[in-house]
């Protein structure tokens, strides 16, 4: 039971925390709650089973499933990004002179825009991924492991450890981490920050639209709104791993998982979500910070 | 030109997935009405039809001495409105009435004092819920109830401020978001006492003597009342010590901070002299529809609230009268618009923000920081 909790903890871990990287990277660089990336992981979800729906409409799923999920996966990730990419020249780049609250708003705006514009498209009903992926799997001791919760976990990580790849080992990555510490010093040393956000948009929205794909695969079912708690939860990962920080919002991720899994299965599951948001509260009042993020002061 | 026919090409490309081909109308309809606005833009710089500049000269109008003329004129057509309209409208202008309500309250937190607070409805469920408990299981009358909701509801204001106000901007918007859902969740799971989501039914009206308030007149009227009441006693601290000191902090903390203002204590002021507003928005909202459920309070109540507020114009009284007013009539004129409005609502955040973020009527507005701000580390966090 315990060993069961902790497994579902992690599958579901794995995808909090490849959403909160989105988070992670934009507030490192732009110091803005991108309020509307919860959304982008919804439309990722929906993107992979309209691809899926098509694929197996042309009768192509049957024969190679593991292709279709990965040609599903490939053109989420490439809209998605796009969408990521739309979103900040359109509602965060003309604000970046303007008083912090005005970004946060717009963004709510986006997502709201966003999520109507997912209802009014698709309908309000819930759509059904196709069970492409079989639900078999192999049990450790007591506890019940299928293959889709493996191929999660195992995507996940190679995720992360591309993105951190990528950070750690590229110019591009090198621009970012500069344009993070301290934009002015960094456009002076000829690095353009348009593009670098661009890029933190586009990869944060890539990450976020592969969650999406496997959480829908693993629930089965998506709708519309699915964006706005699955949001709030990766950005309470982001925030409690120390907002910035990109080890940070796995650790957070994972944490987050096995919390909320822990907590609906020993204490309530009417109340799962409201773990979440005051765990949020408590990390906010009490260590802002987070639990890897650099102190810093908090002065008006 | 070029620019634009790309961003259109752009824009039904990435819909392709939602829309099919449809995307390309997208697109065209984009391309459209781009065209149909330039003109527009054009005739309006020109300075012969100048909207931006008629529109700033009704707000100022609103502000200054002779508004009173203005006010008569319109406080007679208001009490003289049952006479021609039928109980639908009536139903719709009281509500329209509780929203106005809901958005001044609001537009105190969010417009004078620069907190933006994303769970303002729990404050109105909060209100809502105290009178229908105290009405079903207590017999407590509205007359009663309607300070005790009040006064719960500030007391709830302080409860949620006083930790969350150390929070910066945008924490501290999380912060009251992640209160609204645990509002929420409370009342849509503590069945014994909130009856989960079926809500709590047969709420008693309000009574005077031997006059019940349940004809769709006498709650417009009461609205009226109520309404009246909350833009006086805004309007008198808006323009009071405590409402300058507001500003102040909205403008600059430190600075205010420096000028012998608490700020701590004002803001937890402004945040329950904000939900004050809510409770009775709540109290009557439970007393009009004798009926409260959790579906009323949702999150996206707080956002359409919040619309309005930036709608009107941040900080300004008759620009939340005019936003609550606006989001409320304009799904009922047009009726084939409703399941767009949410569109709209998203649409309209993003459009002021960018384009004109002091709002409708909001003539002073934020100021411009220099284009290479920015770059540099942000005095203001």
């Amino acid at each position: 039971m315990l060993l069961q909790q902790i497994i579902n903890g992690l599958t579901l871990g794995a995808v909090y925390a490849l959403i909160a990287l989105g988070y992670t990277m934009v507030y490192g660089i732009l110091e803005l709650i991108n309020f509307a990336h919860g959304e982008i992981y919804m439309i990722g979800a929906y993107i992979s089973i309209i691809v899926i729906g098509y694929l197996t409409a042309i009768g192509f799923t049957i024969d190679n499933p593991f292709i279709s999920i990965l040609i599903a996966m490939v053109v989420s990730m490439f809209f998605v990004s796009s969408y990521g990419f739309t979103m900040e020249k359109v509602a965060y780049k003309p604000l970046r002179n303007a008083p912090r609250l005005s970004p946060l708003i717009s963004a709510i705006g986006v997502s709201i825009f966003l999520q109507n514009f997912v209802m009014l498209t698709q309908g309000a009903t819930d759509k059904v991924f196709p069970g492409v992926f079989s639900i078999e799997g192999f049990n450790i001791f007591n506890a019940r492991v299928t293959y889709l919760q493996v191929f999660i976990i195992a995507v996940s990580v190679l995720l992360m450890f591309c993105l951190h790849l990528f950070v750690t080992r590229t110019r591009i990555g090198k621009a970012m981490r500069a344009t993070a510490l301290d934009k002015r010093m960094a456009s002076l040393v000829g690095i353009n920050i348009d593009t670098v956000i661009s890029i933190t948009f586009i990869i944060g929205s890539a990450l976020a639209a592969a969650a999406g794909v496997m959480v829908a695969m693993y629930y089965g079912l998506v709708n519309y709104f699915i964006g706005y708690v699955a949001g709030i939860k990766a950005f309470t990962a982001a925030v409690l791993g120390g907002i910035g920080s990109i080890p940070g919002a796995m650790l957070g991720g994972v944490i987050l998982g096995l919390v909320e899994s822990l907590c609906a299965s020993y204490i309530s599951s009417e109340y799962k979500d409201a773990f979440a948001f005051g765990l949020l509260i408590i990390i906010l009042l009490l260590r802002p910070a987070g639990l890897l993020g650099r102190q810093v002061v908090e002065k008006a | 030109m070029k620019t634009i026919l790309i961003a259109a090409l752009w824009f039904g490309f990435i819909a392709i997935p939602f829309m099919g081909l449809k995307g390309l109308y997208l697109a065209l309809a984009i391309l459209i009405g781009w065209m149909l606005w330039m003109p527009i833009r054009r005739i309006s710089e020109s300075g012969i039809f100048n909207l931006s500049h008629r529109i700033q000269v009704i707000g100022g109008f609103l502000e200054s001495k002779d508004r009173r003329v203005y006010i008569t004129v319109m406080a007679v057509l208001l009490i003289a409105f049952p006479l021609v309209a039928n109980n639908y409208w009536l139903d719709i202008v009281t509500l329209a009435g509780i929203y106005v309500i809901l958005a001044i309250g609001l537009n105190v937190v969010v417009g004078l004092a620069g907190l933006l607070n994303l769970g303002f409805v729990a404050f109105y469920a909060v209100g809502a819920y105290t009178y229908a408990i105290l009405s079903t299981y207590l017999n407590i009358p509205f007359w009663s109830a309607l300070p005790a909701g009040m006064a719960i509801s500030a007391i709830s204001g302080v409860l949620l401020g006083f930790p969350a106000l150390r929070l910066r901007g945008d924490y501290l918007a999380i912060v009251t978001l992640g209160f609204g859902e645990i509002v929420h969740l409370i009342l849509n799971n503590w069945d014994s006492v909130t009856g989960g989501p079926n809500g709590i039914p047969n709420i008693a009206p309000p009574v005077i003597g031997s006059l019940r308030f349940d004809q769709p007149v006498h709650l417009y009227y009461l609205m009226l009342f109520f309404v009246m009441f909350t833009v006086v006693a805004v309007y008198r601290i808006n323009n009071s010590r405590i409402g300058r000191a507001w500003v102040s902090i909205r403008e600059d903390e430190i600075a205010a901070e420096c000028m012998g203002i608490n700020t701590f204590r004002m803001k937890l002021l402004a945040f329950a002299f904000g939900a004050l507003w809510a409770g009775l928005a709540g109290v009557f909202f439970a007393s009009k529809m004798r009926f409260v459920s959790p579906e009323s309070f949702t999150f996206f109540e707080s956002i359409i609230i919040l619309c309005m507020v930036i709608l009107g114009g941040l900080g300004s009284i008759p620009g939340s009268i005019a936003g609550a007013i606006i989001l409320v009539l304009l799904p009922e004129v047009f009726r084939g618009i409703e399941s767009y409005r949410m569109l709209a609502v998203g649409a309209v955040l993003i459009l002021f923000m960018v384009f004109r973020p002091q709002g409708l009527f909001g003539g002073k507005g934020h100021p411009k920081k220099s284009s290479l701000d920015f770059l540099g580390t942000p005095l203001r966090r």
